[in-house]
């Protein structure tokens, strides 16, 4: 207790950090199927990102270049904590910018502007498994996807349009990889499902309370699951971001008074900011030029 | 107007500024120590060394000093920090039956050799709230020379009566499992739920233990024997070939024993329910033992109807770790699936009230 502790490059010790990449080469060998694998205490909360982090400390060397959202945004607090982190246990480098990441750690969105080659997206995952809600019992589900034994998923999502008229799962929509195992995109919302399909960049997913890590490989198949009359459909806006005008992105509804005045703005921060330093403005901006 | 969330790194450094400046409280009052931890609130460190899984008192302490006396916070400190401590390998099994014993009772004979010792209990104490301990004078306790005579555990003089089910059949050189270094695959072998429990949590072990007591799984348990005391940790170092002692650690064990009608597969004798705890933690190793025996009903093919006996659903959800990080995360912003949500039961609203107009017109 006396010496001041001394922690590795990257927080994990190479021991543990060699055990998470065997996780996840066999991952990226078996696209959506969840591999179990030791998670660590780490120090920050479960539930907070310990399997995304620890996806990270496994994969990140010194050149690479980090960029940390959470809800689209590089500025919401869980967000800025990791990169502290990072920033402090690896020194490496870490940007807003979407483009100039090597590695990209994500809770709950996919960035707008499309990854390209030698890019890696970390998703943070609070429940990896898709199955969990329609059975709780991991025996059972690991046995359903052993056999593909997807009927339950289906039946759910049929129940959903015979009760509401419409598939009424809106986030963590439930995908099928290259055409095998049905696997929980993490709580992004389905707006973001179509862009895990055929992506340059791998996506990796750590789910550390829960144990497992799975991933999808570049250039893999992703499709939502849906029914031929009732095709898999994204949310749609209105109206454009209010910032930058943006359209066909996803949006945060901002609340500006209460009596029910609210605007929409850019969830993706970097996009929108991108934009708006290019010359897009939205109705606020326009508003503000003419005041 | 609207303000982008920004200063999210400044604010976090101000409210980390905060905490520390509550955690000290008043300066005119000095600064609790380590040791008067570790002296004074020792059952408290107890318990952040057990479910911490860190037998440490001095880093314990530290962890409820900086935890400002929150236990599961503790506990949260000592895994962070025991998770990155190298793994030199595994001690050989300690022996309870060598302890050096400060309490041993059991329920189950009026005496028996080695006899009863109560020990530091609170047992029989009235509770009543008694200011003069605020002044910190106690007198010393009455001591006298330890007794020679050995005291052999109540389950091995039940066992060599062929009254009780035999410690198990597992071969004794089997490599022992390590929750802390392979992920748990259900169903779990008796090692690895065995150390589950141990660092559980021990309000929800208590009430899944209170549980099978009210019939949820009732296992029909007499307390064989509770003995607290320090045992002996001994390492093989392979370079030297034989066993050397690390030192002295002190554990709270509970054999419990439970009534057993027999099955097809076992005739009628008494089974086991085990618990293990580091430090004084009676009500811990207590809790700890009437779980296990209830997560052993498959094995002697009883009927699985409570949660108690539900291994998946007590293993996935005892660890305090976890669930207090699971529960709390839910304070971080989740605006991007809400927004999702919100978008769909508007458009259901809509359509409800679409449905309703046309109800009304027609």
């Amino acid at each position: 207790m006396n010496a001041v502790a001394q922690y590795n490059f990257a927080y994990l010790d190479e021991q543990t950090k060699r055990m998470i990449r065997r996780a996840i080469l066999k991952a990226i060998a078996i696209p959506g199927y969840q591999v179990p694998f030791s998670s660590r205490e780490m120090p920050m909360p479960y539930g907070w990102g310990t399997g995304g982090v620890q996806v990270t400390a496994s994969i990140i060397g010194p050149d690479d270049v980090l960029k940390v959202i959470d809800q689209g945004a590089d500025d919401t607090t869980n967000a800025v904590s990791i990169r502290a982190f990072f920033a402090k246990v690896a020194q490496v480098e870490t940007t807003t910018h979407t483009a100039d990441a090597t590695i990209i750690q994500t809770r709950h969105r996919i960035p707008e502007k499309p990854l390209g080659q030698g890019q890696i997206l970390v998703y943070q995952v609070p429940i990896p498994e898709p199955l969990r809600f329609l059975e709780p019992r991991e025996t059972e589900t690991r046995k359903m996807h052993a056999l593909e034994e997807y009927g339950l998923m289906h039946v759910k999502l049929y129940e959903d349009i015979a009760r509401h008229g419409r598939i009424a799962t809106t986030y963590a929509y439930p995908v099928k990889v290259e055409g095998r195992y049905v696997m929980d995109p993490s709580p992004t919302p389905k707006f973001d499902n179509p862009k895990m399909h055929m992506s340059a960049a791998l996506q990796l997913f750590g789910a550390g309370r829960e144990h497992r890590i799975y991933a999808v490989p570049p250039y893999t198949e992703v499709v939502s699951l849906d029914f031929e009359d009732h095709p898999f459909t994204i949310q749609h806006f209105e109206e454009p971001c209010a910032l930058c005008g943006a359209e066909q992105v996803y949006l945060d509804e901002v609340i500006l008074d209460d009596r029910g005045g609210h605007m929409y703005v850019c969830s993706d921060t970097d996009n929108c900011e991108e934009r708006r330093s290019a010359g897009h403005v939205g109705t606020l901006g326009m508003q503000e030029a003419a005041e | 107007m609207y303000v982008a969330v920004k200063g999210g790194e400044a604010a976090i450094a101000n409210a980390h500024a905060l905490l520390a400046d509550r955690r000290r409280g008043d300066r005119s009052v000095p600064a609790l120590r380590l040791d008067q931890i570790v002296e004074q609130l020792g059952l408290a460190v107890d318990r952040a060394m057990g479910e911490g899984s860190l037998y440490d008192k001095e880093l314990a302490a530290l962890a409820l000093l900086q935890a400002r006396g929150d236990l599961i916070e503790a506990i949260f400190l000592v895994r962070a920090y025991r998770t990155t401590l190298p793994r030199f390998g595994y001690s050989n099994p300690i022996d309870t039956g060598t302890m050096l014993i400060e309490r041993r009772i059991s329920a189950t004979f009026k005496d028996l050799p080695g006899g009863q010792m109560l020990g530091p209990t609170f047992d029989y104490t009235h509770r009543l709230l008694d200011p003069s301990i605020a002044g910190g004078e106690v007198p010393a306790p009455i001591t006298r020379e330890a007794d020679t005579e050995q005291a052999p555990r109540v389950t091995d003089m039940l066992g060599r009566q062929g009254l009780m089910e035999p410690d198990g059949d597992t071969d004794p050189d089997r490599e022992v499992g390590d929750l802390t270094r392979e992920p748990l695959d259900f169903p779990l072998d008796r090692d690895l739920r065995l150390q589950a429990l141990a660092r559980g949590d021990e309000g929800f072990l208590l009430a899944l233990g209170y549980s099978t007591q009210r019939g949820y799984g009732r296992s029909h348990p007499f307390v064989g024997e509770i003995r607290i005391g320090e045992v002996e940790v001994e390492f093989d170092i392979p370079e030297l070939g034989f066993a050397v002692s690390l030192g002295r650690v002190r554990v709270t064990e509970c054999q419990m024993v439970n009534q057993f009608k027999g099955s097809a597969k076992v005739p009628p004798q008494f089974t086991r329910g085990y618990g293990l705890v580091f430090g004084q933690a009676e009500r811990k190793a207590m809790a700890m033992s009437l779980v296990d025996r209830a997560l052993r009903a498959r094995e002697f093919g009883e009927d699985v109807v409570a949660p108690a006996q539900d291994e998946e659903f007590v293993i996935s959800h005892s660890d305090n770790v976890q669930a207090t990080g699971f529960v709390e995360h839910l304070k971080l912003p989740h605006y991007v699936d809400f927004q999702a949500e919100l978008d769909l039961i508007r458009r259901m609203r809509a359509e409800h009230d679409a449905a309703d107009m046309k109800e009304a017109a027609e």
